[in-house]
């Protein structure tokens, strides 16, 4: 058994299916040219002391990252409506194997998104540091086990035609929670909530770069907590999803 | 039992150690309905190299035994044995290749490229361009699978399963969305890869693809096993006629003595023959009863003749049924009794 032909094959399809593509690369660029384009000269968005064009460049990587991670759970739901999982079942190939692979294009989607917002970003003359680059970078990628996970979870969860509702709202709620379009402020209950939420985390990661903090051991502890819970759920439904769907 | 088969060169090692065992399978679903008790108790036990069909009407409960087979659903009672072992050590071992009864092709990919990724996972798979030309795909290699009609999906289908070069290859009524000639073309290949030693189980409802391509045949009605034996005695049971005429004044016992008639019943004026033979049947009955008047010959469908063979009228009085594995019956009077409740 050879994983890395399977693995080729199924990156090679993700990228070969170019309404999906576009549309989960394409949302996040529009959106942030749609909000930063026009105020690409604002150099001290919101008194934060870093420009328009920065803030919402970590924003949407953000939102772009998350929404490529919880599109694997579109195409997975996609796959066992023509019951493609269920061909999968009876061939070798091991769980583990299978989560393996769907967690590797869900990254490769995610790192694509990520950089189309860097160089869209530097288009609008975003300007880092290579450190800050970097570290950014690396916090988002931990930042994403646990979407990876949710990713799985709904698509062994829910049909194609509710995944769509359900993927559009959850990522909006967990962007809007995460502050990806806004700062949530210091103080009430939206921030001390949003602390307890994976996004947050994930957006703070984007947010090393423009002078937030790395994650604490609160961010940390959250952040495994939700990539456990959401391990268990999604192999608990991969197992129980056998049926004909 | 695995030892009573024939010790053929090909058979590798994985399946000479036992055949397939189904014992005491039992499997109930709720529906909103109540409970469908779908596999009501089945054994079946398979030799290394076998062909074997799994002929049933429409939800005879055969996709649910294949399930259980291929590890893909739990029984609720009973065992499944894989050559000697769980139906999931034996899907992780490569040993096992399906084709599923409902089933499209995942997109954006190739023919050939589909084939060659399936074919990634198994230990020991055979030749992609070998698997393509065995299952006549090779002109349409380079096509995507989102662009291939019906009958070409099927044969892509067979395609994948043929690739893992398993020990046994499993199909679920594998020619449903095919033609006269796709299914011809198809069980063609089917035979020859079956020739390789290998152990082969298909569901159908199509008594003459059992006939032609398998050793032997294993009927299921409603969750049950009814018959099993070599094809050509289990089409004998069920490829009846029923021949009738409307015949005042004679008892059915002398009809029922007629040759090629195995029954017989009467409903005022008509009467009704069940046949094994129906020429041999008619042509006695105008030579002993000229006065018949009204005949007509009628073959059995498949779906009729389980009805007879499951006397499924009766069971609705006696709902516990048969006992798991209770030999069939066909030839008794349970086919009057089965007709009678029918009307």
């Amino acid at each position: 058994m050879n994983s890395l032909v399977y693995t080729r094959y199924e990156l090679l399809r993700t990228l070969r299916n170019r309404r999906f593509f576009l549309l989960s690369l394409g949302f996040p660029l529009i959106l942030f040219f749609a909000i930063a384009g026009p105020n690409r000269n604002v150099h001290n968005f919101d008194k934060s002391g870093i420009s328009s064009p920065l803030y919402y460049m970590v924003g949407m990587a953000a939102f772009g990252t998350m929404s490529a991670m919880f599109s694997c759970g579109g195409r997975i739901a996609a796959e066992r409506a023509v019951g493609w999982n269920r061909q999968l079942r009876i061939t070798p190939l091991s769980p583990r194997s299978y989560f393996r692979v769907k967690v590797i294009t869900g990254y490769m989607m995610a790192i694509i998104s990520l950089l189309a917002l860097y160089l869209a970003g530097t288009s609008l003359g975003v300007r880092l540091g290579a450190s800050e680059w970097l570290e950014m970078t690396g916090l988002i990628l931990v930042g994403l086990i646990p979407f990876a996970a949710l990713g799985i979870l709904i698509g062994h969860m829910l049909t194609p035609d509710s995944t769509g509702p359900a993927m559009g709202g959850g990522i909006s709620l967990l962007a809007l929670l995460g502050g990806v379009y806004f700062p949530l402020g210091h103080h009430g209950f939206l921030p001390e909530l949003a602390q307890y939420i994976p996004s947050y985390w994930l957006v703070q990661a984007s947010h090393v770069a423009i002078g937030g903090h790395a994650w604490p051991a609160k961010g940390w502890i959250v952040m495994f907590a939700w990539t456990v819970v959401l391990s268990v759920l999604a192999g608990r439904a991969y197992r129980s999803d056998t049926g004909r769907v | 039992m695995s030892l009573s088969s024939p010790p053929a060169p090909s058979i590798s090692p994985v399946a000479r150690s036992g055949g397939i065992e189904l014992a005491g399978l039992t499997k109930s679903f709720a529906s909103p309905q109540g409970v469908v008790r779908a596999v009501r108790g089945i054994d079946v036990s398979i030799a290394s190299g076998e062909t074997v069909a799994l002929l049933g009407p429409n939800g005879a409960g055969k996709s649910t035994t294949i399930d259980m087979l291929l590890g893909l659903l739990d029984p609720d009672a009973g065992t499944v044995s894989v050559f000697g072992r769980p139906p999931t050590h034996a899907v992780a071992e490569g040993a096992v290749g399906g084709m599923l009864q409902t089933g499209q092709l995942i997109r954006d990919l190739s023919v050939r490229e589909l084939v060659t990724m399936m074919a990634s996972l198994y230990p020991a798979p055979l030749d992609v361009e070998e698997t393509l030309e065995l299952a006549g795909v090779s002109e349409i290699a380079a096509q995507r699978t989102n662009k291939l009609s019906g009958g070409q999906t099927q044969r892509v289908r067979l395609a994948v399963a043929l690739v893992s070069d398993a020990e046994l290859l499993v199909l679920d009524e594998p020619t449903v969305a095919l033609d006269v000639e796709g299914r011809q073309a198809f069980w063609g290949t089917m035979r020859a890869f079956a020739a390789r030693g290998k152990t082969v189980l298909f569901a159908t409802h199509y008594l003459e693809e059992a006939d032609a391509y398998a050793d032997r045949a294993v009927l299921m009605a409603h969750g049950r096993i009814v018959a099993d034996g070599p094809t050509n005695e289990i089409k004998a049971m069920v490829g009846t006629r029923t021949i009738r005429a409307t015949l005042p004044d004679v008892q059915s016992d002398a009809l029922a003595a007629l040759p090629g008639v195995s029954g017989a019943e009467r409903r005022g004026e008509l009467a009704t023959l069940s046949c094994t033979d129906s020429d041999a049947a008619i042509r006695a009955l105008l030579s002993e009863y000229p006065d018949a008047r009204d005949i007509e010959i009628t073959a059995a469908g498949l779906e009729e003749a389980f009805l007879e063979l499951t006397a499924d009228g009766a069971e609705e009085h006696a709902p516990a049924g048969l006992p798991p594995g209770s030999p069939p019956d066909a030839e008794t009077g349970r086919n009057e009794q089965a007709t009678e409740a029918r009307r």
